[in-house]
């Protein structure tokens, strides 16, 4: 049920959090009471000595950084799976040991086919 | 009384959060409240004592799928959307169907009786730690929906390789 449970070992991270937030506000806060607006047209303009920008700033990214993306979430739920056996491996032990082999090994099988589609390579 | 009251904020507050998500015209605005609302959802979790499911939806959701998504709206290069409405003109059809499904969970909700209780109270949780308790039963238990995991993800490294890397050079 919500509302019966307090993670009241999670008040230092709570604290964190709002002080940071703090942090973070209160800083743009006083820099925008404090300090001086006097625009002129050279101060305002992107670059004072460089050349005038030319064309969008938004481009079409390269479909490549979608594979990264996409075996980085992969591999980041492996990762997932290897905490919580990590921490009771003194428990299950063997046989959980052997699973986990299992489980590599299949991603493995994942991971070669990503080696030889050249995947990892960027050319 | 303390715990209900942080529960009516993450309820509020991740309500408010997906309807920017959904309304904002930028979709790399839509994005980044998304990442606020996986943390919303995280400490949701937090209070319905799941530490390890609040922890990986800090590391895998707003980690991992979100950079996903950012990628994806990236390579999309979405100039219309930025312009155009984003919305379908026929509002009705959208009411009907959102107070269908409202009525449906609310008739839902009348005939839930919760179930008898298992063996993993608050208190025996907390003895254990979360992440052990969670092991222990995942490892021995659940052994075959784990290894079901690894095919999952198998798929999804061959599927978004297929997809994204149509040439092999020889």
């Amino acid at each position: 049920m919500p509302g019966t449970f307090t993670p009241s070992a999670y008040l230092p991270i709570l604290i964190f959090l709002v002080v940071a937030t703090a942090f973070g506000i209160g800083a743009l806060l006083i820099g925008e009471l404090f300090r001086l607006k006097r625009p002129y047209p050279e101060k305002l303009m992107p670059y004072e000595s460089g050349n005038e920008p030319v064309g969008e700033p938004r481009i079409r990214f390269s479909v490549r950084f979608y594979i990264i993306a996409m075996l980085f979430v992969v591999f980041d739920v492996e990762a997932v799976f290897l905490y919580p056996w990590a921490v009771v491996f003194d428990r299950v032990g063997f046989f959980a040991f052997i699973e986990m082999i299992i489980f590599i090994i299949i991603l493995l099988v994942g991971y070669v086919y990503a080696w030889k589609k050249e995947a990892f390579v960027w050319d | 009384m303390i715990s209900q009251l942080f529960f009516g904020y993450f309820a509020a507050v991740i309500i408010i959060l997906s309807l920017l998500v959904v309304t904002r015209k930028n979709p790399v605005h839509s994005v980044m409240w998304m990442l606020l609302m996986f943390f919303h959802i995280a400490g949701m979790y937090l209070f319905l004592n799941a530490e390890f499911i609040a922890a990986i939806q800090v590391i895998v959701y707003a980690g991992a799928i979100l950079v996903l998504f950012l990628f994806v709206v990236l390579l999309l290069n979405l100039r219309e959307e930025l312009q155009t409405n984003r919305f379908i003109g026929s509002w009705p059809a959208g009411l009907v169907i959102a107070a269908s499904l409202l009525l449906s969970m609310i008739a839902a909700l009348r005939s839930f009786v919760p179930g008898p209780s298992g063996p993993y109270t608050i208190a025996l949780i907390e003895k254990e730690t979360h992440t052990r308790v969670l092991g222990q039963v995942l490892y021995t238990e659940y052994l075959f929906p784990f290894e079901i995991a690894s095919l999952i993800l198998l798929v999804a490294i061959i599927g978004a390789i297929v997809l994204a890397k149509k040439k092999v050079r020889s």
